[in-house]
């Protein structure tokens, strides 16, 4: 199990190294950051000099090993941009993206499981194919279009809700929160919904091909044949044996989630990190934008690294491989 | 029980003077961000007018951009070199601290502190000395004319409280300690800074003890960044919001139609033009080898005279702009009307073209920036159109700012035949816009760096030189028409036009729109 544990981190730290150097050889094509941190009137001199103190002269190789070496102490640099730490600025936008995102996580299992339950067991009443008519607009309409047209009808013509941001927050120590406002909370449904869509249809399908597996086999029959309520049935033994993989899957998405809800936020003006990514790529603003590749990428491969360890606990067939090894 | 009328209507009355008036919140939202709070690191107009309502400069700038006094009473020219600055005497700044010629002297060292981007404000070789406490005089070198045209937006810092607080010098981009500064302020200004959360949000209160007699009616204004134009619109017409900059031209009308807001529409200072590589031998980027087709004044002509600007104005900017025969606005220039466009002419363009040896026109890439200007792609896009009917075959390169800038200018030496871009003077005065668009410069960019076709006309350099220390008002017009006339004759640099400002504002609210885009609450009134 150590063993296997030890493998999988230094397996993770080349992924890590990996993405790090794509995105420094990336960097070479944003463009260049200067002409958005100085005014038109700066001279040329004070053009180059701000380059060369920037290292942005430097040859790629000395770059990424500066970056290295600095990010192993979590040193991240300053923004060009904002001209703060990008540690204080990632750790002070990343509590509204983690919000955004366990609500909209939260809003796809509780609505797609029921949904998918239903759709499994009542194969052709007319409230089934509403409900995958539903969830087929939620995979194929893009993620800002279904934002926009919550915001005009909810905002606009209902004026119920807010259009953008994210309401009133209370800090908790280094945390801050919207859950604990009622403007908060309203600003967080019509963004919750929007990026939630896509992960309810895929919970709603899944859950239901899952289902319709599991009604058809023998201890089902059984249950049915000893005269278990049918209630007992679908939720105590059906569903129950299709968890284990929508489990997997919803904690997989999680992590997408958090990672591309880049397009939510922007629409939504939802202060989080993805927003913050789409205005680094912008002004090309370096240090912003490696930090946050870097801990997607370090989101993945965490939530990847627990998934197998999971899989080892849950099943012994892949702990007696590995033990192989 | 018997109903009493008169009770109740006094219970009301009661009730009523009982509430005190709603407090007047004033939100608006832009979509760029406010984000360093230093005024020195960032020479944008946005954030500067965003910090104008917070911290002030020797002078200011009244509606119609006239400079007026601002934290100086008056001022007189002693003799060409020597500016006597007289200070408003009384103003405290929100910490308490008291504005002395101290101050001056300290924030003109701190403009020109190596972290600053706004030292161009003054000469270089400018001091400044204290004469009392409240008068200090600027010594030059040569005569300036125009020494204290943008020093509105020279903001002055206290001494003490920049001192107490580790802000003496400008935030230096690469630098990894912080000035406080990047989150803090500290004016003289009607508004105090309250919060300040980089790219969200920020929250401002009058100032009950400014020096001036307030002309807003607001207890509190709130600016927020909405960065996606459909967004912006639905927050403006939904009521989140009572003002926002930029509205998208395609959505002027759909605001318009709705009966709460409307869109407050003006000229705005930037013009924008298309510059031709007429410096290197031979174009980068084009079918011609072994000449540049750019280095002959009639082929420049004739792409001025193959774009139709009215189809441009109609189409692509939907009225919204203001075609230009000149590189600056005629806001800023008086003689501005002396110019005509060459008319839009294609046959004329294709004899031109004949007459220089291209009866077959030719090919070249048009570099755009594509998140910069107000439909930028668009016009570059028509511009390529209609280039294409005089058989200059143009291929766009539509790109984001970051990457264009970098390409079309000194970073990669140019790397451009042909490209789009826009300029505001900072000055608002002509001789900026001659020496930086039209000014000759190198290869590497040193002279005119934002001339990023390399025309070079050595007539217009003398006449740049002698404007920059000429003080005679008429003969200094007369020199710039001069260098204006003969880019215009030349076509050196192609001027297309000046973009409008288009602000979607609520009916609650009046507002002043300036035409350089700054947004000063400290003139709004809210209902």
């Amino acid at each position: 199990m150590l063993a296997f544990a030890i493998r999988r981190l230094f397996e993770a730290a080349i992924v890590m190294l990996t993405v790090a150097l794509l995105a420094f050889v990336l960097f070479r094509f944003v463009g260049d950051p200067i002409n958005q941190m100085v005014g038109q009137d700066t001279s040329l001199e004070d053009r180059l000099r701000l380059r060369e103190e920037l290292g942005l002269n430097d040859p790629v190789a000395v770059q990424f090993a500066r970056f290295v070496t600095s990010a192993v102490r979590f040193d991240f640099g300053i923004s060009y941009q904002m001209k703060q730490p990008v540690t204080a600025i990632i750790s002070e936008r990343a509590p509204a993206t983690i919000e955004l995102a366990l609500v909209a996580a939260l809003f796809a299992v509780s609505l797609g499981i029921p949904m998918g339950v239903y759709t499994g067991i009542h194969r052709d009443s007319w409230l089934s194919k509403l409900f995958l008519t539903v969830s087929l607009i939620g995979v194929s309409l893009p993620t800002f279009l279904i934002g926009i047209f919550l915001i005009y009808v909810f905002a606009v013509k209902l004026g119920v809700l807010p259009s953008f941001g994210r309401g009133e927050v209370v800090r908790l120590g280094f945390w801050q929160t919207g859950l604990l406002t009622v403007s908060g909370l309203k600003a967080l449904i019509l963004p919750a919904i929007t990026l939630g869509l896509f992960q309810m249809t895929l919970v709603t399908r899944l859950v239901r091909a899952e289902m319709l597996e599991v009604l058809r086999t023998d201890y089902i029959k059984f249950a049915r044949a000893r005269g278990l309520t049918q209630r007992a049935i679908n939720f105590g033994h059906a569903l129950k044996n299709t968890l284990v993989p929508v489990i997997t899957v919803i904690g997989l998405q999680l992590g997408a989630v958090i990672a591309f809800a880049i397009i939510t936020e922007t629409v939504f003006q939802w202060p989080g990190m993805g927003l913050m990514f789409i205005q680094a790529v912008q002004n090309a603003d370096i240090p912003v934008m490696a930090a946050y590749l870097l801990l997607v990428a370090f989101l993945f491969v965490l939530i990847n690294f627990l998934v197998d360890l999971l899989y080892v606990r849950v099943d012994p067939r892949i702990r007696i491989f590995g033990r192989g090894l | 029980m018997t109903f009493r009328p008169l009770a109740v209507v006094s219970a009301l009355v009661l009730a009523l003077a009982a509430t005190p008036a709603a407090a007047k919140t004033f939100r608006y939202a832009f979509q760029g961000d406010l984000n360093a709070l230093d005024p020195y690191t960032l020479n944008e107009s946005f954030t500067l007018g965003a910090l104008g309502n917070v911290m002030e400069g020797l002078t200011k700038r009244d509606k119609d951009l006239k400079i007026i006094p601002g934290l100086a009473e008056r001022w007189e020219i002693i003799d060409p070199l020597k500016w006597r600055f007289y200070l408003r005497k009384g103003v405290k700044f929100h910490g308490g601290e008291d504005f002395t010629a101290d101050d001056v002297i300290f924030s003109l060292e701190r403009m020109f502190s190596p972290g600053s981007q706004i030292k161009t404000r003054a000469p270089a070789d400018m001091k400044a000395v204290k004469v009392d406490d409240y008068t200090v005089d600027f010594v030059l070198t040569s005569p300036n004319p125009i020494l204290h045209a943008e020093w509105d937006t020279w903001y002055m810092f206290s001494k003490k409280w920049a001192e107490a607080n580790g802000a003496t010098q400008a935030q230096a981009a690469q630098a990894t300690s912080l000035n406080p500064f990047a989150l803090k302020a500290n004016g003289t200004g009607p508004f105090i800074i309250v919060s300040h959360e980089p790219g969200v949000k920020t929250v401002f209160k009058p100032n009950p003890n400014w020096w001036g007699k307030p002309e807003h009616n607001l207890d509190e204004v709130v600016f927020q960044t909405i960065k996606s134009d459909a967004t912006r619109v639905a927050a403006l017409l939904s009521g989140d919001i009572d003002m926002m900059d930029p509205v998208p031209v395609q959505d002027i009308e759909r605001v318009k139609g709705n009966p709460n807001v409307t869109v407050l529409t003006g000229p705005e200072l930037r013009t924008i033009f298309l510059n031709m590589d007429s410096m290197r031998d031979e174009l980068t980027y084009s079918n011609v080898k072994g000449k540049n087709p750019f280095k002959d004044a009639r082929v420049r002509k004739a792409v001025y005279q193959a774009i139709d600007m009215e189809a441009i104005h109609a189409k692509v900017m939907r009225g919204m702009s203001t075609n230009s025969a000149l590189l600056i606005s005629p806001l800023l220039y008086a003689r501005a009307g002396e110019f005509k466009r060459w008319p839009y002419d294609a046959a004329a363009a294709k004899k031109l073209l004949a007459e220089a040896g291209y009866p077959n026109g030719f090919e070249v890439t048009l570099d755009c920036p594509n998140d910069r200007y107000v439909n930028d792609e668009g016009i570059c896009q028509a511009v390529a159109q209609m280039l294409s009917r005089i058989d200059v075959k143009v291929k766009l390169n539509a790109m984001p700012k970051a990457k264009f800038f970098q390409k079309a200018g000194p970073t990669d030496k140019y790397d451009s035949s042909f490209n789009l871009l826009g300029w505001t003077p900072g000055s608002f005065d002509s001789w900026n816009v001659i020496a930086n668009i039209i000014g000759c410069r190198d290869a590497a960019g040193k002279g005119g760096t934002f001339n990023f076709g390399g025309y070079c006309n050595q007539k217009i350099e003398d006449l740049a030189r002698k404007i920059l220390v000429e003080t005679d008002v008429t003969k200094r017009d007369d020199m710039i028409a001069e260098a204006f006339r003969i880019n215009h004759e030349e076509v050196g640099v192609l001027p297309l036009h000046q973009q409008a400002l288009a602000w979607g504002v609520s009916k609650k609210v009046e507002i002043v729109q300036r035409a350089d885009n700054q947004i000063l609450f400290y003139w709004a009134k809210m209902q």
